[in-house]
């Protein structure tokens, strides 16, 4: 599918998706409690057929954590970027997509530990690189350590 | 005497939880693998990571990406040239600046010896795991070859460095090609020594065919790519499916099979050394002369995402970079293909031994580094 | 100070000023002949302990192999349990959550016993040093370190160099001294920091 007809399919199913700015990938922006539908419906359309999520990650930005998702497809070859934007940095949380793909249990949880992301209905969300015990979330642009060296 | 009630509730509680690593001689590297056992069956396996998080991309916030790169080779060692070539290939992109050909060809034969030298590491555990000792030897000795190749140029045997966003660092040395040729003939002659010594061993063969079978399904679902993904079917060299470098310009094969054990997971890694030397051969003796360091006035990406995609012999590594616009990044993040491939791990090891646990973690070839970071 | 690797004397290899002074210490006349013989059998056969965690340790294995063979100065056998184990060559990062981990297995070796630091995260935390918000800065934080290995990482001739000077230190003490640990770095205790307990603080 070229990008005008995926950015038309998505358009066409969840009109109040808007668009990105990236040249490699079509970008999709989807508010936090509609990403969940669109990643369901992407992967089962039978245009698109996303059955396989390549990279899930976060980062800490000025206006709140940004949450990107990039899908293809393993038979059609296309990519899509999908983005949603958690507003409220004190408690930020959105619905898991661990059950449409297998992997984002594994990449939510490092989101959790290294952010603090909260992922609703998410089956063993905790910790996975840090102590269970380590305080704060050391990816945050705001997070102070008396352990590290700075320079 | 009657069966009572307490001894059928005893024969039931046969399941025990053992805990295998951090130290251990057979999972390479910090990796704890907590399993619950019935007898000498798995019943189900929990990984536990983290003993070797060094925090690389919160670090790589304060550093230039000239600086980041020396870190990256760090992440998956044995395949030190490839993952530099991603964070070159991702900035380059940024920029949107072509380095020459001759980088071109010297990327693509660098990374191919790597892969090479990953493959020959790789085979030498394995062997080891399975209690083959020789393997250790024939392995090591070929892989060494290669490092004199890397040391001679580069400078470094494990962690070069050499591959940076605007070209290389230096040019390659005069002897390169003549020594990189001899190696090719060299190691044509003793891959099949390989051959000889594992693959057609019928003890090797009762020890890993039917062994950890993974269904292509599950491979594309926990996203599990190079070769235990190829070896279940699922096309995903990048390689092929968004080239880079040299390697548009190349002719080889993908190797896939579909029955997805042990057997063909190693048998994907030794037909990819074959392949391997025949890209080298197609490219050594073309190389064009050209500048191997573009002129940059400051390496700076501009405002935006950029993402890069590169086959390591390990599987897929993908750079994610979040730029303000300055000479830092505001956000690094790399998709390592040893974290995907090893939460399969739990779904694929049900049933079996505990030595055949083994064998299936080698041959899906975990480097812990790569998946902590 | 031309260093000759190759074909070196056993008596031109004194280039270690601290080692030097360690055998000038002197010790009681009598023992001395059975120190040297124990001495000798400790030192040409040290086990080590299956231990890496990054980097170094294919550094480590390479050195085992054929061109750089560490069979033949004795450190061949690697044993899987610390309890069999003689020297534990730390190779490769030592972060946070390994350390109560290293310090288990340190404890758990039988004396006498001795660490090898190898490459530079080992020595001083090595490219991990700034702003790495789990990496510890040095392993003789956690154990004592008899000999560091610099290099990033470090060939297996340095690592191989970095044995024959263990084994030197291991001939120049003596028994009566070995109770009181001379010759090992005592940065750990000095600096009376544990970095084993957690004390992050909140974001």
């Amino acid at each position: 599918m070229t990008r005008e007809e995926m950015t038309a399919l998505v358009r066409g199913k969840f009109p109040d998706v808007k668009l990105g700015s990236n040249k490699q990938f079509p970008e999709f922006i989807a508010a936090p409690d509609q990403i969940h539908s669109l990643c369901t419906a992407l992967k089962e359309d039978a245009q698109t057929k996303m059955d396989y999520l390549f990279c899930e990650t976060a980062a800490d930005r000025k206006d709140g954590f940004h949450l990107v998702y990039h899908l293809t497809s393993s038979a059609l070859g296309h990519c899509v970027m999908l983005r949603t934007v958690l507003t409220d940095k004190a408690k930020p949380e959105v619905e898991t997509v661990g059950g449409i793909w297998m992997a984002a249990e594994f990449y939510e949880r490092e989101i959790f530990d290294l952010f603090g992301i909260q992922f609703a209905h998410h089956p063993d969300l905790r910790r996975i690189f840090l102590d269970d015990d380590w305080v704060g979330y050391p990816l945050r642009k705001d997070y102070k350590d008396s352990f590290t060296l700075e320079h | 005497m009657e069966e009572t009630l307490l001894d059928i509730e005893l024969k039931e509680k046969e399941e025990y939880i053992i805990n295998m690593g951090p130290q251990h001689p057979s999972t390479h590297g910090v990796l704890r693998l907590e399993v619950c056992l019935e007898g000498e069956k798995v019943k189900y396996l929990r990984p536990h990571c983290g003993y070797i998080h060094r925090g690389i991309e919160k670090m790589s916030e304060k550093l230039t990406y000239p600086q980041l790169l020396h870190l990256t080779d760090r992440m998956d060692y044995l395949s030190a040239h490839i993952n530099n070539e991603a964070v070159a290939l991702c900035v380059e992109n940024a920029m949107e600046v072509e380095v020459s050909d001759r980088v071109k060809y010297i990327r693509t034969i660098l990374a191919e010896l790597t892969r090479i030298a990953s493959h020959q590491l790789w085979w030498s555990a394995f062997g080891m795991d399975l209690g083959a000792l020789t393997t250790f030897f024939y392995g090591l000795r070929d892989r060494e070859k290669i490092l004199d190749i890397f040391e001679e140029t580069t400078g470094s045997r494990l962690i070069q460095s050499y591959i940076t966003p605007g070209g290389l660092m230096g040019d390659i040395h005069p002897n390169f090609q003549k020594r990189t040729k001899e190696f090719v003939k060299y190691f044509r002659k003793k891959l099949p020594e390989y051959d000889q010594l594992l693959t057609g061993n019928v003890i090797f063969h009762e020890r890993t065919q039917g062994i950890g079978i993974m269904s292509k399904e599950d491979a594309i679902d926990y996203g599990v790519t190079g070769p235990p993904g190829r070896a279940s079917g699922f096309h995903c060299d990048i390689r092929k499916i968004a080239p880079y470098s040299a390697y548009p310009l190349v002719k080889f094969n993908q190797i896939l099979f579909t029955e997805g054990d042990t057997f063909h997971r190693y048998l994907v890694r030794i037909k990819e050394m074959w392949e391997s030397l025949s890209i080298i051969e197609q490219l050594i003796d073309n190389i064009p002369p050209g500048e191997t360091m573009l002129s940059l006035k400051a390496i700076k990406a501009p405002k935006g995402e950029y993402y890069q995609r590169v086959e390591t012999a390990r599987g897929e590594l993908g750079v994610y970079i979040v730029s303000d616009g300055g000479p830092l990044p505001a956000r690094i993040h790399y998709r390592t293909p040893n974290f995907s491939n090893l939460f399969v791990l739990n779904k694929i090891a049900q049933g079996h031994k505990i030595a055949d646990l083994v064998a299936i973690s080698g041959s899906l070839d975990l480097v812990i580094p790569d998946i902590d970071r | 100070m031309g260093i000759e690797i190759k074909s070196m004397e056993y008596g031109d290899f004194n280039d270690n000023e601290a080692l030097e002074e360690l055998k000038k210490s002197g010790s009681n006349v009598l023992l001395s002949t059975v120190d040297a013989i124990i001495n000798w059998g400790r030192s040409n056969s040290v086990w080590p302990l299956t231990f890496a965690t990054s980097c170094c340790g294919i550094e480590m294995m390479a050195t085992g192999g054929a061109r750089h063979d560490f069979a033949r100065f004795g450190i061949e056998v690697y044993r899987a349990s610390p309890r069999q184990a003689d020297v534990i060559v730390v190779a490769g990062t030592i972060v946070r959550k390994m350390a109560p981990v290293l310090k288990r297995l340190y404890d758990q070796m039988a004396d006498p016993k001795y660490v090898i630091a190898m490459g530079a995260c080992a020595v001083s935390g090595g490219p991990f040093y700034y702003n790495s918000y789990s990496v510890i800065r040095g392993v003789d934080q956690v154990i004592p370190v008899d000999v560091y290995i610099p290099g990033c990482p470090p060939r297996p001739e340095a690592l191989l160099y970095g044995v024959m000077q263990l084994q030197r230190k291991i001939q120049a003490l003596s028994m009566t001294s070995e109770k009181k640990q001379e010759g090992k770095s005592h940065r750990h205790r000095a600096e009376g920091k544990d970095v084993i307990t957690k004390e992050t603080s909140s974001s």
